[in-house]
C-alpha cells in the first residue's frame, strides 16, 4: 500500500513547523497571531498604565453631565442645560445630514458629469474633464473653505438689508422677497400650519402629526403610482401598446398631497430682518452649505469617474444593437446601458460614499457642528476625556460606514447580473 | 530580519515609555530646551515676529522658566496650540508648561489633571463690536451672531450670559483667533468675545483699532496663569516660584538694571534670599542658588515685563488695575522667599 514517495513515518519532528509545506503556513499564521496579539496587549497595557500615572480613570460618566455649551446648528430640540450626550446625539444627526445630502448631490453630479464626459460635442465633454481633473487632485478641505470664502466674501452683511430711513432703501434687496443671501446663512421660508393634528413627544425630538401625514399620503400616491405602472407594462406586453399614463400619474401624487396641505392651513414664512439677524424663517447657514458644496463636488468628480468607467465596460454592441431596434441616443443610455452599467458603477460608489461621510469630519474648519465639531471637540475639550471621546467617535463613524456598505450591499446585490 | 526589526521597535518603545516617568526637571535639563506650549498668535501675549522669534507677556514667562533651569532664556521652543489642543499638548507630555492665557478653574485643576502654578494676568470675559454698530453695551447683543473661540472657557460663560439675560445668541464657533478675527472682520458675526485682554491684543493689530469698541460688561472672572501636569510637584514648584520672583522683584524694586549691583549683597535679607546672595532657596527645589538672578535678567521683573509688552505705552495699551502690586492696590502678591 506504500507508494515509494511516501515519506516514511517518523513521527512528527519540531523542524517540520518550518520546512514541510503541510505545516508552514500554519506556522506563519500563528505566529503572526501572536506578534498582534502582543502588540494589541501591549498597547491597552501602556494605555492602563500610562492613564494611571496621569492619575485618569476611563469611564463615561461625562455623557451624562451638563454640557453648558451652544450649538448654532441642531437638527433636534437643544439647549445648553442638555447633557453631553444629547450634543453628541446633535452633532451625529448633523454629520448624517450633510453625509445624506452630499452622497445624493455627488450622485447626480457623478452621473451628469460623467455622462456627459463621453459626449460627442467637445466643448461640453472638454469642460467635464476640467471639472473631474480639478476637483479630484486638489484637497477637499480646500474646496470647503473656498466655498465658505466665497460664501462670506461676496454676500452682505444681515444689516445690510436694512432699510435707510433717509434714502427709504436698502443696500441689498431679497430675492422675490423671500430669500436673503447673508455672509453668515441664507434665509429661506420657513413651513408653518395653521392646524395641527397633534405632537407625539419621542425622547429624541418632537414628531409633528401633519409631517406624519403628509409622509403617509405621499408614500400611498407612490404605492399607487406604482401599481398603475406596472398595470401599464402589463397591457403593453398584452396588445403592444402602452396607455396613457402620465397626466393620471401627475393626479396621483400631486392630488391627495394638495387636498391635505390645503386642509392643514399650509403657509409658507418669508424671513424678516429683526436686530441683528433674519427671523421667521429658516436660516441655512453658510457654514452648511459650504460642507455640503466642497464634500459633493469633490465627490462628484470621481463620482463621474466610475460613472464614465461603467459605462465603458459595457460593450459597444449594446449601443449598436439598441439603435438597430430604433432607441434614440437618450432612450439607448437610460433604459440599455445605465443598467448594466450599476453592476460596475455600484461598488466602487459605496466607498465614495463611506468617503464623503469621513470626509464631512472636516466640518469644524468652518465651524459646522458635527460629531467631530461637539463629542471630539467641545466636550473632549471641556471635560478632558480624550480617550473616552476619541473611541467613542471611533466607534459611530465605524457603525455608520458599515450601516451606509450594508445597505448599499443590498442595493448591490439587486442590480448585479441574474443568471438565469 | 523583519520581525527582529519589529520586536526592536516594541522594545524601544516601552523604553521611551520607562524613560518618559522621569521627573520633567530631568526631561528638561537632558533636553537643554524647555518645551513651552503657546498661543498660535497673539499680538503681546505670545507671537513670532518675521525671523520667528517669539515674544510677549506670556513668553517671557517661558523665557524666565528656561533661564532659571537652564541659565539661559533663549533655550525654549515654542509650541503652538489652540483652544482645543492645549491641554492634551500639556498632559501628553509634548510641552512641558503652558503659557498661553489658559483660565485657571476648578475642573481644569482637577479633573484635567493639570495644576496651575499661579496667576500671571487677572483678565474677565469681554466683548468687541463696530462702533458704527451704535451698540454700547452687551446688553444690546439680544439675537446677534457672537464669535467664540471653541474649547475654552469663554464659550461657556457666553451661554450662561446669554442665559442669565433672557437672551439669544447664534454662536459662530473658530477654533483660534486668527480665524475669529477674519469671521468677525467679514463682518460673519456681530460680536467677537473672549478675554478683555484678548480683544485688546486683537484690536491693536488691526488697521482700523478706532473703529471697534470694548464693551463695558465683563462677564466673567478669568486668572490667567501658567499650567503645569498635574503630579510632578517639584516642577510646578518650580514655575510657580519663578512666576512669584518676578512678581517679587518689582515688589522689592530689583530690575534688570540694577540687579548685577544687588546680587552682590544688600541691607535687604528678603532680596538677599530670592537673589541666593543668603541661603539656599534654589538648590531646595533642585535649581542653582541665583536661579532667579537669571530668571529675572531674562526679561526683568514682572512690571517690566508687563510694561514692554502689553502696557500703557505699548500698542495694546492695557492699564495694570488688578495686576498692579498688592501694595498698589492691585492683586499680585508673592509670598515671602524664606
Ligand atoms: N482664557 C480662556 C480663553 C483663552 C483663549 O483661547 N484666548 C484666545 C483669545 S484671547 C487666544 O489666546 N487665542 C490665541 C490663539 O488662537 O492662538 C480659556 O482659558 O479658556
Amino acid at each position: 500500500m506504500t507508494s515509494a514517495s511516501d515519506a516514511p513515518d517518523r513521527g512528527f519532528r519540531l523542524s517540520q513547523l518550518i520546512y514541510d509545506t503541510r505545516y508552514r503556513s500554519l506556522t506563519i499564521q500563528v505566529i503572526t497571531l501572536i506578534v498582534v496579539m502582543g502588540a494589541a496587549g501591549w498597547l491597552v497595557d501602556n494605555t492602563i498604565q500610562n492613564l494611571r500615572v496621569l492619575g485618569k480613570d476611563f469611564n463615561f460618566g461625562f455623557l451624562d453631565n451638563r454640557a453648558g455649551y451652544d450649538i448654532a446648528q441642531h437638527l433636534i430640540p437643544y439647549t445648553n442645560d442638555n447633557t453631553h450626550a444629547r450634543a453628541m446625539l446633535v452633532g451625529l444627526l448633523n454629520t448624517i445630514w450633510v453625509s445624506l445630502l452630499g452622497c445624493a448631490t455627488a450622485t447626480v453630479i457623478g452621473i451628469f458629469v460623467g455622462v456627459l464626459r463621453l459626449s460627442k460635442n467637445w466643448l461640453v465633454a472638454r469642460l467635464m474633464t476640467v471639472y473631474v481633473e480639478t476637483f479630484r487632485n486638489v484637497p477637499v478641505l480646500l474646496w470647503i473653505l473656498v466655498a465658505m470664502a466665497v460664501l462670506t466674501e461676496i454676500t452682505p452683511a444681515p444689516n445690510a438689508y436694512k432699510v435707510n430711513p433717509a434714502t427709504g432703501e436698502a443696500n441689498a434687496s431679497m430675492i422675490l422677497d423671500s430669500i436673503a443671501l447673508t455672509n453668515r446663512y441664507t434665509a429661506i421660508p420657513a413651513v408653518s400650519f395653521e392646524r395641527s393634528l397633534g405632537v407625539i413627544d419621542t425622547a429624541l425630538a418632537p414628531v409633528s402629526l401633519n409631517v406624519l401625514a403628509i409622509v403617509l399620503v405621499l408614500a400611498g400616491a407612490i404605492w399607487v403610482n406604482r401599481r398603475l405602472l406596472a398595470h401599464a407594462s402589463a397591457v403593453q406586453d398584452a396588445t403592444g401598446a402602452r396607455p396613457v399614463t402620465w397626466w393620471k400619474s401627475l393626479l396621483l401624487l400631486l392630488g391627495p398631497l394638495a387636498l391635505l396641505l390645503a386642509a392643514l392651513g399650509f403657509q409658507l414664512h418669508g424671513p424678516t430682518l429683526k436686530g441683528f439677524n433674519f427671523t421667521g424663517g429658516t436660516n441655512v447657514s453658510n457654514a452648511f452649505v459650504a460642507l455640503w458644496a466642497g464634500l459633493s463636488l469633490y465627490t462628484g468628480a470621481f463620482i463621474a469617474e466610475i460613472v464614465r468607467a461603467g459605462i465603458l465596460a459595457i460593450s459597444k454592441g449594446q449601443t449598436e444593437a439598441a439603435f438597430a431596434l430604433g432607441l434614440r441616443p437618450g432612450k439607448t443610455m437610460r433604459l440599455v446601458i445605465l443598467p448594466q452599467a450599476l453592476r460596475v458603477i455600484v461598488p466602487p460608489l459605496i466607498s465614495q460614499f463611506l468617503n464623503l461621510t469621513k470626509n464631512s469630519s472636516l466640518a469644524i474648519a468652518v465651524g459646522y457642528m458635527d460629531l467631530r465639531g461637539t463629542l471630539g471637540g467641545i466636550t473632549l475639550n471641556q471635560t478632558g476625556r480624550e480617550l473616552e471621546a476619541i473611541l467613542l467617535m471611533m466607534l459611530i463613524y465605524l457603525a455608520i460606514s458599515l450601516v451606509i456598505s450594508g445597505v448599499m450591499n443590498l442595493y448591490n446585490h439587486k442590480v448585479r447580473l441574474k443568471e438565469r | 530580519m523583519k520581525k527582529s526589526v519589529f520586536f526592536g521597535t516594541l522594545m524601544a518603545a516601552g523604553l521611551t515609555a520607562g524613560i518618559a516617568s522621569a521627573t520633567t526637571l530631568e526631561d528638561v535639563k537632558a533636553r537643554g530646551v524647555l518645551n513651552c506650549g503657546v498661543n498660535t498668535g497673539l499680538v503681546g501675549f505670545a507671537a513670532p515676529d518675521a525671523n520667528g522669534n517669539w515674544s510677549g507677556f506670556d513668553v517671557a514667562l517661558c523665557k524666565a522658566v528656561a533661564a532659571a533651569v537652564l541659565g539661559d532664556p533663549t533655550k525654549v521652543k515654542y509650541v503652538p496650540t489652540t483652544g482645543q489642543t492645549r491641554f492634551t499638548a500639556l498632559t501628553s507630555g509634548e510641552v512641558d508648561m503652558l503659557a498661553r492665557n489658559s483660565t485657571w478653574t476648578f475642573s481644569r485643576d482637577t479633573d484635567l489633571k493639570m495644576d496651575f502654578a499661579g496667576v500671571n494676568y487677572y483678565d474677565g470675559q469681554g466683548f468687541m463690536v463696530r462702533k458704527d454698530s451704535g451698540i454700547t453695551s452687551a446688553k444690546e447683543l439680544d439675537g446677534a451672531s457672537v464669535c467664540i473661540q471653541t474649547g475654552t472657557t469663554t464659550e461657556m460663560n457666553l451661554a450662561d450670559y446669554f442665559k442669565a439675560n433672557n437672551m439669544t445668541y447664534q454662536p459662530i464657533a473658530v477654533d483660534s483667533n486668527a480665524e475669529g478675527e477674519q469671521q468677525y472682520l467679514a463682518g460673519a458675526c456681530d460680536a467677537y468675545t473672549t478675554d478683555a485682554s484678548g480683544l485688546a491684543a486683537t484690536r491693536a493689530a488691526y488697521a482700523d483699532p478706532e473703529n471697534h469698541v470694548i464693551l463695558p460688561e465683563i462677564i466673567s472672572k478669568e486668572p490667567l496663569g501658567p499650567a503645569v501636569r498635574h503630579g510632578d510637584n517639584q516642577w510646578g514648584d518650580i514655575v510657580r516660584w519663578t512666576l512669584f520672583a518676578l512678581i517679587a522683584a518689582e515688589e522689592y524694586g530689583i530690575t534688570s538694571a540694577n540687579i548685577d549691583e544687588l546680587a552682590k549683597g544688600t541691607e535687604n535679607p528678603e532680596i538677599n534670599r530670592i537673589l541666593g546672595v543668603d541661603g539656599d532657596l534654589g538648590p531646595m527645589t533642585g535649581l542653582e542658588k541665583d536661579w532667579a538672578v537669571k530668571a529675572i535678567k531674562a526679561g526683568g521683573n514682572y512690571g517690566e515685563i508687563f510694561a514692554a509688552t502689553i502696557g500703557e505705552s505699548t500698542p495694546i495699551g492695557l492699564a495694570r488695575g488688578l495686576n498692579a502690586q498688592w501694595t498698589q492696590g492691585g492683586l499680585m502678591y508673592a509670598p515671602p522667599f524664606r
